[in-house]
């Protein structure tokens, strides 16, 4: 990643989060509690926010982050630089407690699962305040661009929506198996746009 | 559970990647990670594209959550790093039965560690947390365990719930699968016959074995050739009898 992060944007993450992150991540696993402090500043708002838009209750998506972050104190050492960011490392793991946070309620209470398919606003369309004229911002959108709108549509119900790729493929009205090839195009689309990872 | 073949359960990285496997692919995608590089890069590489994602949806969380984070931290204490893979393969120093002792301990503190508030689901060894399946067997009353040490080196562990119709391997220490081979998992019919329960790649893992393991009369590893077998093709290197499950 070359590139530099805007001046203005105060709230936006490192434009090379990969370094500084993960050696705030490794002052953690020897319970340094300020670097815990910056790192927690530095990335509470994507936590949150990612949590907050796949678990909606805002009580309940309070509760998730702050498990999130207990968990990242706990398990910092886990964190393998030769495997990925610690960025990745960070929002992978806010994503699985998300996740587990609604299946585990909607298994407890399947009548109250409601899908509003009008009420989801497409990712690109809801960039925060603050964060749009980032750079990273721009880079996201240009990389979502990328994408087909149906490969966009299956992957933003699975990440954001926290539904499986056969629900996705129910909601979708589509054969189960297309729903899962469309994630996976999607997000190698993406990645590729994106120029990160393998 | 179907068992899949290579394409197909290579085609759920995507998924994966942004947890949309229902709890079964789930288990069986992980088997097979464990065993294929080209999927654990592929994932790696997804999950890269993942993180940016949510940079579009942000939101600021409540001032007092941080208060709250940064207490709660105090109480918490940050687990030490692995390095198990720094340690010679073999574990010769340990008299076998201490070794066993020890490892017991480590699988009893295995999904029963509560902090604060907060109940933590994943391993305490491996794969950051992707352990519920495993834990769900683990924790279930009746769970029983079949302990063994590795002529190897290292120890492993079958625990088999009937209730849940699962059983779960569990090992410290074990040597990699030699170079081309994998270690596979076998659960044995009451007739008697080895039914292919997945692959590992040997270390520190906990591990669902695939398939139902309701009427199983005992688990089995053996080393195959890359990409596994549809029977054993060598001697076990572990066998696991539930007759003697405690």
């Amino acid at each position: 990643m070359s590139h530099l992060s805007p001046v203005s944007s105060g709230e936006s993450l490192p434009d090379d989060p990969g370094t500084s992150l993960g050696a705030l991540l490794r002052r953690c696993a020897t319970g340094d509690e300020e670097c815990f402090a910056e790192l927690y500043d530095l990335t509470s708002r994507r936590v949150h926010g990612l949590v907050l838009r796949v678990v909606r209750d805002p009580a309940q998506a309070e509760e998730v982050t702050q498990e999130v972050y207990l968990q990242v104190w706990r398990t910092a050492s886990r964190y393998d630089e030769s495997k990925g960011s610690a960025l990745a490392w960070l929002m992978t793991l806010a994503h699985r407690r998300a996740v587990d946070r609604v299946r585990s309620a909607e298994a407890a209470s399947r009548h109250d699962t409601t899908y509003h398919q009008g009420a989801h606003a497409v990712p690109h369309d809801t960039t925060a305040e603050g964060a749009e004229s980032s750079i990273e911002a721009r880079r996201v959108r240009n990389a979502l661009a990328e994408l087909t709108k149906v490969q966009r549509e299956a992957l933003e119900l699975a990440y954001f929506g926290g539904y499986t790729h056969t629900e996705v493929a129910t909601m979708l009205d589509l054969p189960v198996g297309t729903a899962k090839t469309r994630i996976r195009d999607g997000l190698i689309r993406l990645r590729d746009a994106m120029g990160v990872g393998q | 559970m179907s068992s899949g073949n290579a394409y197909e359960i290579h085609a759920l990285s995507g998924a994966y990647a942004v947890d949309a496997l229902d709890a079964d692919e789930k288990v069986l995608f992980e088997q097979h990670l464990a065993a294929c590089p080209a999927c654990q890069a592929e994932v790696a590489g997804l999950r890269e594209a993942t993180a940016s994602l949510a940079q579009s949806v942000e939101a600021d969380p409540p001032p007092t959550l941080r208060d709250r984070v940064l207490a709660d931290i105090r109480t918490v204490r940050p687990l030490p790093p692995e390095v198990e893979s720094e340690r010679p393969t073999k574990v010769r120093a340990l008299p076998v039965r201490r070794r066993l002792t020890a490892f017991a301990v480590a699988a009893a503190l295995l999904g029963v560690a509560g902090v604060g508030t907060v109940v933590w689901h994943e391993n305490s060894t491996s794969d950051q947390g992707r352990t519920s399946a495993a834990d769900r067997i683990l924790r279930a009353s009746d769970a029983k365990r079949v302990s063994l040490a590795l002529d190897g080196g290292g120890s492993a562990s079958v625990v088999r719930s009937v209730s849940a119709g699962r059983a779960v391997l569990i090992t410290r220490g074990m040597p990699s699968a030699p170079t081309d081979k994998v270690y596979e998992l076998w659960l044995q019919t009451p007739a008697g016959t080895m039914v292919p329960a997945g692959l590992m790649s040997g270390g520190s893992r906990t591990v669902v074995l695939d398939g139902d393991a309701t009427n199983a009369t005992a688990a089995g590893i053996t080393v195959e050739p890359k990409g596994g077998s549809e029977s054993p093709t060598t001697a076990p290197i572990a066998l696991f009898d539930f007759e003697r499950a405690t």
